[in-house]
């Protein structure tokens, strides 16, 4: 048995070390057989929007191909500030940008290009009936918010702090994410989300506007950053999204103009 | 189980000059990375970040949940293990991959297995809602049942083997004296194999202080209920990182403690 045991785990290292070699050869050698490849970091809210921008930016540029990467907006600025090669930074917060910017690793002053507000997410038919901010404090709400840290929950405080309603949560979660996956499973009465994670979550949750939000939308900063490997092609893709063509894929997702 | 092989490890037989450098290598990947959290700590601000309301409720959190579920493991892993060695049970093999699946399966997918079986949209999770009015995800209890989930195998498998190994000649002894098995079991085989269930204690518990993944995907994250500390870890990142490392500290100490504590009697099956 031990010694079955041993070879399991063997094995299971052996498959890891395949798994860290593959994924760290692979990344420079796209890179060298394509020089022309844009590498843009962005906030895991604009996952759907860019997506669909990348694949235009593809189609109108020959040659060209985006890449991705989409997280939580303090983890992207973290990988920036600690050397991660990219193109673009397109942020979640303002508060976010504003590590980079302090780092001094943007080539020009970020731009505003979209904002979004909380909008209360409620499982379909929404069973406790919440049809306000304040409806989330009745104590038989289990509500999920997220946590002070990451940029949704400080739009919350600062929405409980507007309204004077105190809210008790039953979890802070660290990202939009799982507080919209929480709502989803049904284990939540209610989370506080962004319209647009909302909007991207199709008929699994239902959305509840709420006047209050309005007080504490969140600002959307992109900007190009220094020495982006791709050059000008970065300026070009920043000009998509704050262009025409990036407005209209933005309102569609649920954003506000900035 | 260990001391009969222990002679054949010794180094007087002649090992292989050429091993040592991947066996150094390996030690470096071990202990490279906790170089490079102790040296980007913040030692100036360290007593302020250690001493902050959610760091001690997420320490207190992480010891007491952690014991619990290592106690969990203890009294229904240990029979489990019984039974795998020595109860003959309908297939076996079937069995013990089972057992093994929270060792192999990403905590992240265990948390979310939890969720559709004890959540609210879980058959079970529906039952308990309807009957008792219980929904056990954001609370204490199932951060205990996470962690229990991801600890068990490490001791079924430790005592599992500890149990085959010590095979069964005393307890035929005890039996043809007149013991009954209760009796044998409780006077014979548990002293017999308490070093393979104290590493396998060890480990449990090692488990439950880092489990993450399963506690948030099935938990959820509060201070002082469902946040513990390798949660907290995760969250202080996003903004105070210099909080971050001071906690991820005090989970390399706590470790290190655990297994200097235990290392003498109970590990060396682990050595």
């Amino acid at each position: 048995m031990k010694i079955r045991a041993l070879a399991a785990i063997g094995a299971a290292s052996a498959l890891l070390l395949t798994a860290c070699a593959s994924g760290a050869t692979a990344a420079p050698a796209t890179q060298a057989a394509a020089p022309q490849t844009l590498t843009v970091l962005a906030a895991a809210s604009l996952t759907e929007t860019f997506n669909a921008l990348g694949k235009q930016f593809e189609t109108d540029h020959p040659g060209v191909s985006v890449k991705f990467n989409y997280a939580g907006s303090s983890d992207l600025a973290q990988q920036i500030v600690n050397g991660a090669p990219a193109d673009v930074f397109a942020a979640a917060s303002d508060a976010t940008m504003k590590t980079v910017t302090d780092a001094n690793l943007t080539a020009a002053k970020p731009v505003t290009f979209a904002k979004n507000v909380l909008q209360i997410a409620t499982p379909p038919g929404n069973p406790k009936e919440i049809a306000t901010f304040a409806d989330l404090a009745e104590p038989d709400v289990k509500v999920v918010v997220c946590a002070p840290q990451v940029p949704c929950g400080a739009a919350e405080q600062k929405i409980e702090k507007a309204t004077g309603t105190a809210l008790k949560p039953v979890s802070q979660e660290s990202d939009v994410k799982s507080v919209l996956s929480k709502v989803e499973t049904g284990d939540a009465d209610a989370g506080l989300v962004y319209v647009t994670d909302v909007n991207s979550a199709g008929d699994k949750v239902q959305g509840v506007n709420f006047p209050e939000a309005s007080q504490a939308s969140t600002n959307y900063p992109i900007a190009v950053l220094k020495n982006a490997p791709a050059g000008d092609l970065a300026n070009q893709f920043l000009t998509t999204v704050t262009g025409e063509q990036g407005l209209k894929a933005l309102e569609q997702a649920g954003f506000a103009k900035p | 189980m260990t001391t009969t092989r222990q002679p054949v490890t010794r180094r007087g037989v002649g090992l292989p000059r050429v091993l040592w450098v991947p066996a150094a290598l390996a030690f470096a990947i071990i202990a490279l990375p906790v170089v490079g959290l102790v040296l980007k700590a913040n030692w100036a601000r360290m007593p302020e970040l250690l001493v902050s309301d959610s760091a001690l409720d997420a320490l207190r959190l992480s010891l007491e949940t952690a014991a619990i579920s290592t106690a969990l493991c203890i009294v229904l892993g240990g029979p489990l293990a019984a039974v795998l060695a020595r109860g003959n049970p309908p297939a076996l093999p079937i069995l013990r991959s089972v057992v093994l699946l929270p060792l192999v399966l990403p905590p992240v997918v265990g948390g979310l297995a939890l969720l559709y079986l004890v959540g609210r949209s879980g058959f079970v999770g529906k039952a308990l809602d309807l009957w008792f009015g219980l929904t056990v995800p954001f609370t204490t209890a199932a951060v205990v049942l996470a962690q229990t989930f991801v600890a068990l195998p490490f001791l079924v498998v430790s005592l599992e083997g500890a149990l085959r190994t010590a095979g069964q000649r005393y307890e035929a002894v005890a039996a043809t004296l007149g013991a009954s098995p209760t009796l044998a079991f409780r006077r014979i085989t548990v002293p017999l194999v308490l070093p393979g269930l104290a590493s396998g204690t060890v480990l449990a518990f090692a488990r439950c202080l880092g489990e993450f993944g399963a506690t948030t995907a099935f938990a959820g994250s509060l201070q002082g209920t469902t946040r513990t500390l390798p949660l907290l870890v995760y969250l202080e990142r996003e903004t105070d990182v210099d909080a971050a490392v001071a906690l991820s500290l005090v989970l390399v100490v706590v470790a290190v403690a655990v297994i200097a504590v235990t290392r003498p009697r109970g590990s060396e099956g682990l050595s």
